[in-house]
């Protein structure tokens, strides 16, 4: 079971960058896991660390300012490539529960619905702002973004307000916390009856 | 009214709408594959659930599987782990599995089709994104994530909102040295890699109606590269000729039944597309990427572009990194630039008919010195088949590596990768950063560029061969 997302107000962290893959945000190395866990620390791997594995201090998420962010606000085309869910239970695990951005592969999305990430989608002029606010936070001020499932909209401190779309199916999903599972299930006698139909 | 393939095959697989452009949709053929199914098999154990069909689902291991001397035990003991899990749950849930020891292993969109297991109008996943391969027989195949694979073992169904359609239709006929690979690679480089995103392509147009399945299957596989959801082509007398006489496509009186219901799997005249791109075949040069994903990709006569010159600062800058972890500089000519590896392989080029055509550009001649060459047979089958045809030897004399099937160096998940700053022509579907090896350089093109560029230690245009 996962948690329902209905409401978050949180830190936010800006990693600036478009087509972000789903390589980069868990590298192939990890996923000969047969758990679900233990990918947090994997996650963008190549990006975060160095190759003796120090933390890389030129990657935007080791900036003293990120730690702790749970929203990560991105660029187009996030998640893009590979359908591994991998790249979701990293993110979560890391500590993130939204991701803001203009654009998201579709695989990316639907993972995300089936374990308590919300992707937001925002128009890009939308994001650049939050970007940019996410930017010049410091450790000593840190910006935080209020993400709203339930009125669909994003807000912060400093005025900015935007209304999101979501997909009623994925929203449902994520606003329950639901085992999908089990809720199709309960479809039984359709699944039956097509079955006994067509094949 | 008028319906698209596509909306025919959606059609005919809606248990139930759920709410407004969602639907609970019917699985026939569901494939399973090492890397994304552990999670999934723990979840069921886990709510004591089965799987529904366990004679609708076929599982096969090759993300991770080492392709050298088989009689060997698996020195990487997390990979074994994985193949052990996959063997463990397989028995325990009653599927049927084609392990490192069966003649039909290979890599699962590889093996579908050859066993004609792969059929028009099917609805086919796999927890995996090239699934769309399936579409080119005008099945609605498409990749899941861990979570929805779970859900179509417990209840052989799939949560879907529909996606649109767009029509991605190529005029003309193309040049020879141009191949399948170039077309769909120009595409990706018309509409970008998020281009489809949200919409099942649907194929047409002549060039396309001309291709062999094989060629379909290389078009439909990278249908994800532009965002698509799948790809489709309806089916037509080169579907049905592959698939007649395959040892699971139907036989007798099954198969003029089948035959009678895939012959109206066709996109009416004037059926509705929500978006429509068109591409003149003939226009197409081979394509070699020269950035870091598929969409950043230009015929071999042009030069390494200018970030410069691109129109948004988002761009530019993708662009400039791209360049940077490639090790390009901008306004080198592509044909020309120096390689260190090929692969030949993948779920997107690793087919008889692409061995073949590799094959005829390598015959007689040497891989050059300073490259490190490897073909890598998309299944057994078409390991077996090369073989039997002779082309082992050509590779072989050539100077090229000839292994056992499996993903291999396409994602560099067992011993096969390429070192940092290496640079690699390959036939697979992804040129990310640190796909093939972490600072490996990778350059897709088709099985024949990379044979020229193997010889050539260059890419070169293969067209002046
Ligand atoms: S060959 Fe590459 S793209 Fe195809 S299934 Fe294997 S890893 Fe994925």
């Amino acid at each position: 079971m996962v948690s329902p997302f209905v409401r978050h107000r949180g830190k936010a962290a800006a990693l600036p960058r478009r087509d972000v893959d789903t390589d980069q945000i868990v590298p192939k190395q990890f996923l000969t896991a047969v758990e679900r866990t233990g990918f947090g620390p994997s996650l963008f791997f190549d990006w975060r660390y160095a190759r003796d594995g120090s933390p890389n201090p030129d990657f935007e998420l080791n900036a003293p300012a990120a730690q702790g962010a749970t929203i990560l606000v991105t660029g187009p085309n996030f998640g893009s490539g590979s359908s591994r869910e991998h790249a979701v239970w990293a993110l979560a695990e890391y500590g993130f529960r939204a991701i803001i951005a203009p654009s998201y592969a579709d695989i990316f999305v639907a993972n995300c619905c089936r374990n308590g990430v919300l992707p937001v989608q925002l128009k890009a002029p939308e994001v650049d702002v939050l970007m940019q606010r996410a930017q010049r936070a410091t450790q000593e001020r840190p910006y935080e973004i209020v993400v709203d499932l339930g009125e669909l909209a994003v807000s912060d401190d400093s005025g900015f307000a935007a209304r999101f779309t979501f997909d009623p199916y994925g929203r449902d999903l994520l606003l329950r916390g639901l085992d999908e599972i089990g809720r199709t299930l309960l479809e039984e006698p359709r699944i039956a009856e097509y079955e006994r139909l067509h094949t | 009214m008028s319906r698209t393939v596509f909306d025919r095959v959606w059609d005919a697989h809606v248990v139930q709408e759920l709410a407004d452009g969602v639907a609970l949709l019917y699985v026939d053929l569901h494939l399973v594959h090492e890397v994304t199914s552990p999670q999934a098999f723990a979840g069921l154990r886990h709510a004591g659930r089965r799987v529904r069909r366990p004679e609708r689902t076929l599982a096969t291991v090759d993300h991770n599987v080492p392709t050298g001397d088989r009689s060997l035990p698996i020195a990487d003991g997390v990979a074994a782990r994985q193949l052990d899990a996959l063997g463990t749950n397989a028995r325990e849930f009653g599927i049927e599995l084609f392990d490192l020891a069966s003649p039909n292993q290979g890599i699962v969109h590889v093996i579908a089709p050859e066993l004609g297991a792969t059929q028009p109008g099917m609805l086919i996943v796999c927890g995996d994104s090239h699934t769309s391969t399936h579409g080119a027989f005008g099945a609605f195949a498409l990749g899941l994530g861990t979570s929805e694979v779970e859900h179509v073992l417990a209840t052989q169904c799939l949560v879907l909102p529909k996606p649109r359609n767009l029509e991605a239709r190529f005029t003309g006929t193309r040049a020879a040295g141009v191949s399948a690979k170039d077309l769909i690679l120009a595409l990706i480089g018309q509409i970008g890699t998020a281009g489809a995103a949200g919409y099942v392509i649907e194929y047409t147009g002549e060039a396309i109606r001309g291709l062999s399945m094989e060629e379909r299957m290389t078009v439909c596989n990278m249908s994800i590269e532009a965002g698509a959801r799948a790809g489709m082509i309806a089916p037509d007398e080169t579907t049905f000729a592959y698939l007649a006489g395959r040892p699971r496509a139907p036989s007798g009186a099954g198969w003029d039944r089948a035959l009678a219901g895939w012959r109206g799997l066709r996109t009416d005249p004037g059926a509705h597309y929500d978006r429509q791109v068109t591409l003149d075949a003939a226009s197409v040069a081979p394509q070699v990427t020269w950035g870091t994903h598929p969409g950043m990709v230009a015929g071999i006569t042009a030069r390494v572009p200018n970030p410069a010159d691109l129109p948004t600062e988002d761009e530019r800058r993708a662009a400039e990194r791209a360049l940077e972890y490639m090790g390009l500089v901008p306004g080198t000519p592509l044909a020309g630039i120096p390689i260190d590896r090929v692969f030949l392989g993948s779920c997107t080029n690793a087919r008889i008919e692409d061995l073949r055509a590799a094959a005829n550009v390598v015959r007689g001649r040497r891989v050059a010195s300073r490259v490190r060459a490897m073909v890598v047979p998309g299944s057994q089958q078409v390991k077996a088949q090369a073989e039997k045809e002779g082309l082992d030897r050509v590779f072989r004399e050539a100077g090229f590596e000839w292994r056992n099937a499996g993903c291999s160096m396409c994602l560099g998940m067992n011993a096969d990768i390429l070192g940092a700053g290496e640079r690699c022509a390959a036939t697979s579907n992804r040129n990310f950063e640190g796909r093939q090896g972490r600072g490996g350089r990778t350059h897709l093109m088709s099985p024949v560029m990379a044979a020229a560029a193997a010889i050539e230690g260059r890419l070169v245009d293969v067209r002046q061969w």
